[in-house]
Order: structure tokens, then C-alpha cells, then sequence
């Protein structure tokens, strides 16, 4: 259905499409004009109706007592899911005894020779630079906590995710049946499940890696499906003319032409692991993300940074390593590889023998570099000196409550002003132009369901400050691409910047903003920003860089100025883009807008806060499906049509 | 996993097309068999302990980190606040030294806190601020948990105003004129009421049925975390700009900023029976410590220790005063704290 209506809308002249457009409105005009006055009458118009709402807090209390009355009792606890948290246990146990045990020259050693082997010597060496960073700070234990974790997450998510996917890339049904749920997973904030997880197992390591494991298969999902489903129609046709069966074909055809993708998966599923690490010590997963997590409770940025700093290091390394791997797939291997990986293994060997036989496999105690006070010296200074009363311009504290009296009230109060049906409209209109009619329905259907549970105002507050986020978000952000895609320089030196920021894991920042911006809803939609800007900048970039040098050129000689290049070829040109762009900021900036109810943001996330912190099922987990809704919606309205339907192709 | 996977399909193209291959799918030495070869183990093993040795009960399973490469450990819960982080820091530093014993510490809000305790994921909680359903549940019906004495802190929930405010206005203290000043404590987020400032949702806190019962004039803004509260505080002190907050003591930063108590209605005994009618101050509440049943009875050391350990509000403000002002890691400030009160700690090693 969707491929249908985006090909036919692809290739239809633009006075049809603008006509596709009129027809969609006015068919919600009229059903408007139908259903509003009905409704609006039954019920009653302002916020959402009180006669619609369920109260679910009685059985979700039940459920929650059910669940801690039975847990060490149930068949279910005992023999199921009690056995998924033992092998979490056992095998992260195992993993972390066997990193002790290598000790940290061998750690250090066997990383970089394998970067060395799959990516090349300077990647080697910043690994293996990376590593000792982390024992300098002072975070190798912790270091190793985390690895643990994460090699075990990252093997199952890529275990499940790999099954998912190759469910859904054999067989239509599975397709169809997967996508929306793996649609969903996609935008789905991880702090918005985190409580139904502990709920059943516990605080603990098993419960932050299942967290981790429902946070990082689906893009491994995603992408076997699409690299099975992507294969050379002519290689398979000439591999099934051979006379081979459907496994044969599958194994020796169709999985390796979709390595690329499966690496890729790979890549995507170590990177949201990780970037799980520190939202997962919320819930007891120990490690780095704990050491984040205690220092901010005492206000020290700096040792936050300590513990943030080999998390950014270790995604940096694993993402390069894996992406210079991909790109080295297609290659001849050199001729003597396989001695050269016995040298790099027996190497690696040696320097963990060495290291045991010396009796050093603990990081040595005063070879530790603290970084903690003159980092929290410049934090004192900027907020001291740019928090108010700055000449001209004002302080921050000034500007976020400017911000908060101008925009955010504003928009929040509009917003909850609106009647509900009206929000509805707005919706599926949006979704509809941008999408199918299905499109529309899942966004309304969505909406419907925030006022069905109850939590309508909030939900309205929460979407307020993710509107006002997005849109500096995309001011900057592509201003900065813009900046980034014609000048090579603007972005060599943007890169390691937006690396940084891309994975450094959001609970750091979130007290400098509070230093800068006060407690409020302002921090939150600061943080959110600083998130979500790399990834906008970098779509941007991206897409403007792909424009088809041919049509730049055509520009250029008929005499187009840089300006009207921009305004008349690149920004059409890499309109696609520019959607993704706006989609991506916008599921990023939800996701840390919620993280704000940690600073004062209020809303919504405040109540999965709440609902973490006090074990209450009822209200977190009504907060939490109401994030997914809310995910779900503005995912479909910002998703144009073309990007699923080629997905799904 | 680099190996050459092109020239290895073409082979296996050709191959099919030759000979004896043709019926099996041929099978590689190295590189892709290798993952899914792991995979086959890695089902294989959940399906034999399914299958296997039957009841699994994930409520005894300890964290994989816990007492690695033989030694003896014990899990300290810390909760965020920094007094709850000075306990955890000497009995950590007196179990390592003193006893012989790793400590592992976790961070949990504090009722999952109670749930991770009668699991046995954590042995003890330190400093406990009164949870009478979790008590009735885990202590007195399913007997996972065992009171473990008295911290020998009081701990007492208030508003607050700064003292440098309180000075100049001094009838600000009782709540009677908080309407008064409603518009001296407004900001941005609270609109055009006063700001009561809260902290973390897991806190116990009355305030928002205190501000409605009481008639006043106020908008309760909850900060979401300590820290959040903290760095706001300190802003606001740091311009000797009025705010009214949640707190409470003992707390090392009203060291820093000093804070004035305002009076509420008298607490009485089982006025704040009924969370929506609340119109009192919040009690004086000895804080408790709480062990694992199971830890309490066979902990050895550990336990008895545990179970001594008591100590007064000054102490453990000392303590908390030099991890979160003077930035000591929290191994330092016990360090130091133990060097100096030796007499008051001997008494609390079995």
C-alpha cells in the first residue's frame, strides 16, 4: 500500500501532488465537519474529556504486588525468567573474571592488536591510547564492569536482533508483522521502559542488560532485514539457476551479499549499547554509568567526567574499529593475514603472560591522573561568571527565564488550551500530508490513546518542550551543516566535536545546564538540544554534500550565485535529507526531554522519575506508555512516506 | 571475521556448479561459521539450564561483580543524598581495613532499594527514612529483611528559607505570612505564584496537599534530583536572591548556605494519616538501618558490624561536609574521619 502511493506520488507532476494534498484536507474537513460537532456535544471540548479516560492504577498496583509477591515462587519467575537472569549473571560474570584475569597490559594488547588486524595501525594506536586513558582517569575496574556488560549485550542484542531480522527478511509476514514494532522500538526512550524491566527482574545487572538488549536489537533487526532483502536480484536469480536450495542460497548467497549491512547492524547496536550504559545505572548496572550516576548526586561534574570520558573513548574506538572493518569488507585480504593474526594473537598472549607473571594485573594505584578538580574549576567559573548580570546580552539564568516566561509558556499553555479534537485534526492532517492514510491513523490513534490514560496535560507540557527544542535544534543544526557541507575545513574541525557530543551519555551535562540555566524546563530543553544538534548537523551535512555534483555545476554556469546554489539546487536536492534530519532530532530531543524530569522538567518525565524512584508502576508506567505514544506520533508526522516505502522494498 | 568474503562466494558459486559440494552447503573453516557457530552454543546452554536443573530463583542471585577473584564482599545500597554516602564511606573504609572485606556499593533510589535488599542484591541500607509499607511487606510478612538498629542520626523534613532572608524578614518563619511574600519567591517556572522548590520524586514530601490545605499562595516545582536542588540553591545563594525549599537535616550544604526552618502546624501523631489532607510539619524521625535476613544471620564480620554501626549528626556532616565541599573522594573523607575518632569507631568492630 505504501509503495504504491509513494511511487505514484514520486512520479506525478507537482500540480497533481498539490491537488493529492487539497483532496487529503478537504476529506478531513469533512469528516470533521461531521464528527467534531457530535463529539463536542457528547462530550465536552477544552482538555480531554474526563468520561474518556481509564483509570488503570488499580490493576497496575495489583499487577506490580502480584509480581513482588510471586517472583520467588511462580513457575513462571522459576523456571523462566529466573534462568534468563541466571545466564545474564553467569556470562557477564564470566566475561569480567576473564578481563581480570588478561589483566590490563593484556586488556590493552589484545584490543589494539585485533584494531590492528581488522582497521590498521592508527587505529591500533588509538585504541590502545584509549584504554590506558581509561586506566589513567582512574576508571579501569569500572571500565571493565562496563565491558562486561556491554559484551554480553551487544552479543545478544546482535543474537536476537540477527534472528529478528532474518525472520523478517525470509518471510513477507514476518515483515509486516515486525516492522511496526520495530518502527516503535526505534523511537521508544529508553527511560520510558526501564520500570516494567525492573519490576520483574530486579535492580540489577539482569535487568540492565535485558534493558540494553530491548534497546539495541532492533537496528540490528532493521538492518539484516534490509541487507537480506536488498541482495542482487541477478546473483540470486544465476545462484537458484545453479540448482541450490533455499538454505543453500541463503548461506552462501544472500547472507554474505548482505554483510555489509549486518556489519553496519553491528556498528548501530555496540553504539546504542553503550549509549544504554549510563541510563541502565539507574537501575543498578554498575560500571561507568554508576560512577556518572554517584557523582552527579554530589554536584561533581568533574568526576562525572572522569567516569564519562571512557564511556565517549570506548564508543569512539569500538565505532571506528567496526566502520574501517566494513569498509575494509570488500577487499583482498593481504596475502600472509593469517600469520599476521597468529603474530598479533601470540603477541597479545605474551603481553598477558608477562603482565600475570609480574604480578601487575591490577592498574597500578598512583598512576592515576585526577582531571576532576580543574574540570569542576572551569565549571564553577563559566557558571559564576555567565549565570547573570553579563553586560548587553545578559546571563543565562536571564535568557532561560525569557525563554521559559516567552516561549515555553506560551506554547505549553496554547497547547492545553487547544480542544482535544482540534490536536487530533492537527495531527492526522500533519501525518496525512506527510505520509498514508495509515500514517495518519496510527499518529491519531496514538494522540487518542495519551488521553485515554489520563495524562492528556502532561503529555500536551512534554510536547511543548519538545516542539520549542526541535525548532532551535534545526536553527542551528542547519545553519552548522550548511557551514559543514561547504567547507571542508568548518568540518574537519566539527567532527571530533560532534563525536564527543554524540556519545557522550546525557546525565553528564545535565548538571551544567542546571549551574547555567536554573531548574526548570529550560535546562531540559537545553540538554535536549546539545543532543540532538551532532546528529541534525551531521544529516545535513551529509545530504548536501550528496547532492549530484552535476546539477551544482549546471547551476554554477548559468551564473547562480553560492547563496542561490544553496537556496535553488542543494536545499531542493537534499530535501530528503533535511526530513531525516528533522525526524532524528525530533526522536533524539523527546528522548532527552523526558531524561529533564531529572532537573526540573516536569511532565512527563517527571513521572517515569517518580515512578522509577518510588516503585510505582501506576503512574511510571502509564508516564512511559504515553512517551511511546507521544514518540509514535511525532514520528509519523515528521516521516515522509518514500524513506519507509524504499525501507520496505 | 575480514576474511575475503567475495572471493570466498565465488568460489562456492564455482563449486556449486562442479561437484560434490553441490548437494551441501559447503562449509568454511573460519570467519562466518563462527558467529552462528557461537550462537548454536550460546542457545544450546540457555536450553540445557532451562531444561537442565530445574527452579532457578532469581531472587538469590548476587551480582556478577560481587566478590571476584575470591575475596569476601558485601553490597552497600548508597542512596543519592551525600549523608547516605558518608555512612557507606566509613563502613566501607572500616570493612576493607578493619575486616578484611571487598565492599561493593550500588546506587538506588530508595523503595527499589527495599527490593534489591530482600533480594539479596545489596546486604544492608545504611540510613532508611521511615517506609512503613515496605517494613510491613518485606519485614514483617515475607521476613526478608531484618532491622538492623538505629543510625543514631534524626532526620527531620522542612521548608527552609536562607538565613541571610530570614534576618531581614523575620516573620517569614512562620507559615502564616508565607502568602505575604509569594511574590518575592516567584520565578520564571512557578508563573505567578510564589516557588516552593522540591527535590527528588524519592523523597517522602507532603508539600503539594500542604500548599493546597494551607491556602497558600504557592506552586510546588520539583526539582527531579538532589542535584538539580542543590545546584539551584547554591545559585540562588551565591546572589542572595530569597527561595523557599523542601530540605532537610542533617545535610551538609546548610553548612554552606545556612537555612532558617519555617514553622508549620505542629506535627501530632497520625495527622498525616491521610496523604491528600496533610496540614503539619513532617515528624523528627530516628533513621534506621536495614539488613538481607539472610546476610544478618550469616554475614560473620560483616554483619555484626553492620549492625553496630552507629554514629551522631555531626559526624556524619563532617563526612558528608568533605565529600561535597572540599570534593574528597568519599574514600578520603573516611580515611580522614577514621584517623581522627578512633575511640568512637573500635567500638563497632565484633
Amino acid at each position: 500500500m505504501a509503495t504504491i502511493t509513494a511511487t505514484a506520488q514520486k512520479s506525478s507532476p507537482p500540480g497533481i501532488l498539490a491537488g493529492a494534498a487539497v483532496r487529503k484536507l478537504l476529506v478531513l474537513a469533512l469528516l470533521a465537519a461531521v464528527l467534531v460537532p457530535f463529539a463536542v456535544t457528547r462530550w465536552s471540548s477544552g482538555a480531554w474529556p474526563e468520561a474518556l479516560t481509564v483509570d488503570v492504577s488499580g490493576p497496575l498496583a495489583d499487577v506490580s504486588d502480584w509480581i513482588i509477591d510471586n517472583r520467588d515462587s511462580h513457575p513462571l519467575f522459576l523456571y523462566f525468567l529466573g534462568h534468563v537472569s541466571n545466564v545474564v549473571v553467569i556470562a557477564v560474570r564470566a566475561v569480567y573474571l576473564a578481563l581480570l584475569a588478561v589483566g590490563w597490559a593484556g586488556v590493552t594488547a589484545v584490543a589494539a592488536l585485533v584494531a590492528w588486524r581488522v582497521a590498521g595501525v592508527r587505529l591500533a594506536l588509538g585504541t590502545a591510547v584509549a584504554f590506558l586513558v581509561c586506566g589513567l582517569l582512574g576508571m579501569w575496574v569500572p571500565t571493565m564492569q562496563t565491558l562486561a556488560l556491554m559484551v554480553v549485550a551487544v552479543a545478544a542484542s546482535v543474537l536476537v536482533g540477527a534472528l529478528l531480522g532474518l525472520a523478517a527478511g525470509l518471510s513477507d509476514r514476518m515483515e509486516r508483522l515486525l516492522r511496526p514494532v520495530l518502527d516503535t522500538m526505534q523511537v521508544l526512550p529508553a527511560f520510558a521502559y526501564l520500570l516494567p524491566v525492573v519490576l520483574v527482574f530486579g535492580i540489577g545487572v539482569p535487568a540492565a542488560v535485558l534493558a540494553t538488549v530491548i534497546y539495541a536489537a532492533p537496528p540490528m533487526a532493521r538492518l539484516t532485514s534490509l541487507g537480506l532483502r536488498g541482495a542482487d536480484k541477478e546473483v540470486l536469480e544465476a545462484v537458484e539457476s545453479l540448482g541450490s536450495t533455499a538454505r543453500q542460497r541463503l548461506l552462501t548467497a544472500r547472507i554474505p551479499l548482505a554483510r555489509k549491512e549486518l556489519l553496519l547492524g553491528i556498528n548501530q547496536t555496540i553504539m546504542m549499547a553503550l549509549s544504554m550504559a549510563v541510563i541502565a545505572s539507574v537501575i543498578g548496572a554498575g560500571g561507568l554509568g554508576d560512577r556518572v550516576y554517584q557523582a552527579l548526586a554530589s554536584v561533581d561534574v568533574g568526576a562525572a567526567l572522569a567516569a564519562g570520558v571512557p564511556i565517549v573513548l570506548l564508543a569512539v574506538v569500538l565505532d571506528r574499529v567496526t566502520g574501517a572493518a566494513g569498509a575494509r569488507l570488500g577487499q583482498a585480504p593481504a596475502p600472509n593475514s593469517r600469520a599476521l593474526w597468529s603474530a598479533a594473537l601470540a603477541a597479545a598472549a605474551v603481553v598477558a603472560v608477562a603482565g600475570r607473571l609480574a604480578g601487575r594485573l591490577e592498574w597500578p594505584v598512583n598512576w592515576v591522573v585526577g582531571i576532576a578538580d580543574p574540570v569542576n574549576r572551569a565549571v564553577d567559573w563559566m557558571t559564576a561568571h555567565l549565570y547573570t548580570g553579563v553586560p548587553v546580552v545578559g546571563g543565562t539564568a536571564d535568557w532561560a527565564g525569557r525563554f521559559t516566561t516567552w516561549v515555553l509558556d506560551p506554547l505549553r499553555d496554547g497547547l492545553q488550551w487547544l480542544p482535544w479534537w482540534s490536536v487530533l485534526l492537527t495531527v492526522a492532517a500533519l501525518a496525512w500530508l506527510i505520509g498514508t492514510w495509515r500514517t495518519a491513523l496510527t499518529a491519531v490513534l496514538a494522540m487518542a490513546a495519551i488521553g485515554v490514560l489520563g495524562v492528556w496535560d502532561q503529555s500536551l507540557d512534554t510536547l511543548s518542550q519538545v516542539l520549542a527544542a526541535v525548532a532551535v535544534t534545526l536553527v542551528i543544526g542547519f545553519a552548522t551543516g550548511i557551514a559543514a557541507a561547504r567547507s571542508d575545513r568548518v568540518e574537519r574541525l566539527l567532527r571530533p566535536v560532534l563525536d564527543v557530543f554524540q556519545t557522550m551519555p546525557q546525565f553528564v551535562y545535565l548538571i551544567p545546564v542546571v549551574a547555567l540555566f536554573g531548574v526548570g524546563r529550560a535546562p531540559a530543553v537545553a540538554a535536549a538540544i546539545v543532543y540532538a544538534l551532532p546528529a541534525v548537523v551531521r544529516i545535513t551535512a551529509q545530504g548536501l554534500r550528496r547532492v549530484d555534483p552535476a546539477a551544482l555545476e549546471s547551476a554554477r554556469s548559468l551564473g547562480a550565485t553560492s547563496a542561490q546554489q544553496l537556496r535553488q539546487v542543494q536545499l531542493p536536492l537534499a530535501r530528503r535529507a533535511l526530513l531525516l534530519a528533522v525526524n532524528q532530532g525530533v526522536v533524539l530531543v523527546l528522548a532527552v526531554v523526558i531524561i529533564g524530569g531529572l532537573v526540573g522538567g516536569g511532565a512527563l518525565g517527571y513521572d517515569v522519575v517518580f515512578g522509577l524512584a518510588q516503585g510505582d508502576l501506576a503512574t511510571g508506567l502509564v508516564a512511559g506508555a504515553a512517551i511511546v505514544c507521544l514518540g509514535l506520533m511525532l514520528d509519523r508526522v515528521t516521516q515522509p512516506t518514500e524513506r519507509r516505502a524504499k525501507k520496505g522494498a | 571475521m575480514r576474511m575475503s568474503r567475495v572471493s570466498r562466494v565465488s568460489r562456492m558459486l564455482r563449486a556449486g556448479t562442479t561437484g560434490p559440494h553441490r548437494t551441501r552447503p559447503p562449509r568454511t573453516r573460519t570467519g562466518r561459521t563462527r558467529p552462528k557457530r557461537a550462537a548454536a552454543g550460546a542457545g544450546a546452554l540457555l536450553l540445557l539450564t532451562l531444561t537442565g536443573c530445574g527452579a532457578a530463583d532469581m531472587t538469590k542471585q548476587a551480582s556478577p561483580f560481587a566478590n571476584a577473584q575470591g575475596a569476601r564482599t558485601v553490597t552497600l545500597s548508597v542512596q543519592s543524598w551525600v549523608g547516605a554516602q558518608a555512612n557507606v564511606a566509613v563502613a566501607q573504609y572500616l570493612l576493607e581495613h578493619e575486616l578484611g572485606y571487598r565492599v561493593d556499593t550500588v546506587q538506588v533510589d530508595e523503595v527499589p532499594a527495599w527490593d534489591a535488599l530482600s533480594q539479596g542484591r545489596v546486604d544492608a541500607i545504611l540510613e532508611d527514612w521511615g517506609h512503613p509499607d515496605q517494613e510491613q511487606r518485606y519485614v514483617e510478612d515475607k521476613k526478608t529483611i531484618a532491622r538492623g538498629g538505629d543510625l543514631g542520626v534524626t532526620g527531620h523534613i522542612g521548608w527552609f528559607v536562607p538565613t541571610y532572608f530570614a534576618e531581614q524578614h523575620p516573620d517569614v518563619t512562620d507559615w502564616k505570612n508565607l502568602n505575604k511574600y509569594a511574590d518575592q519567591f516567584r520565578t520564571p517556572e512557578s508563573g505567578g505564584k510564589g516557588q516552593l522548590l522540591d527535590g527528588s520524586p524519592s523523597y517522602v514530601t507532603n508539600d503539594k496537599a500542604l500548599v493546597k490545605n494551607l491556602k497558600l499562595d504557592y506552586k510546588v516545582v520539583f526539582a527531579g534530583s538532589e542535584a538539580a536542588q542543590i545546584t539551584q540553591i547554591k545559585q540562588f545563594a551565591k546572589q542572595k536572591k530569597p527561595f523557599l525549599t523542601y530540605w532537610y537535616t542533617p545535610q551538609w550544604l546548610t553548612e554552606q548556605v545556612p537555612m532558617t526552618e519555617v514553622k508549620l502546624p505542629p506535627y501530632k501523631e497520625g495527622c498525616d494519616a491521610d496523604p491528600a489532607k496533610v496540614a503539619c510539619a513532617y515528624p523528627h524521625t530516628p533513621l534506621q538501618k536495614y539488613l538481607n535476613a539472610d546476610f544478618a544471620e550469616k554475614g560473620g564480620k560483616a554483619a555484626d558490624f553492620l549492625k553496630k554501626f552507629k554514629w551522631t549528626t555531626e559526624d556524619q556532616n563532617e563526612v558528608a561536609l568533605m565529600i561535597a565541599d572540599q570534593k574528597l573522594t568519599p574514600r578520603q573523607a573516611a580515611k580522614k574521619w577514621v584517623d581522627s575518632h578512633e575511640s568512637t569507631w573500635r567500638s563497632w568492630l565484633p
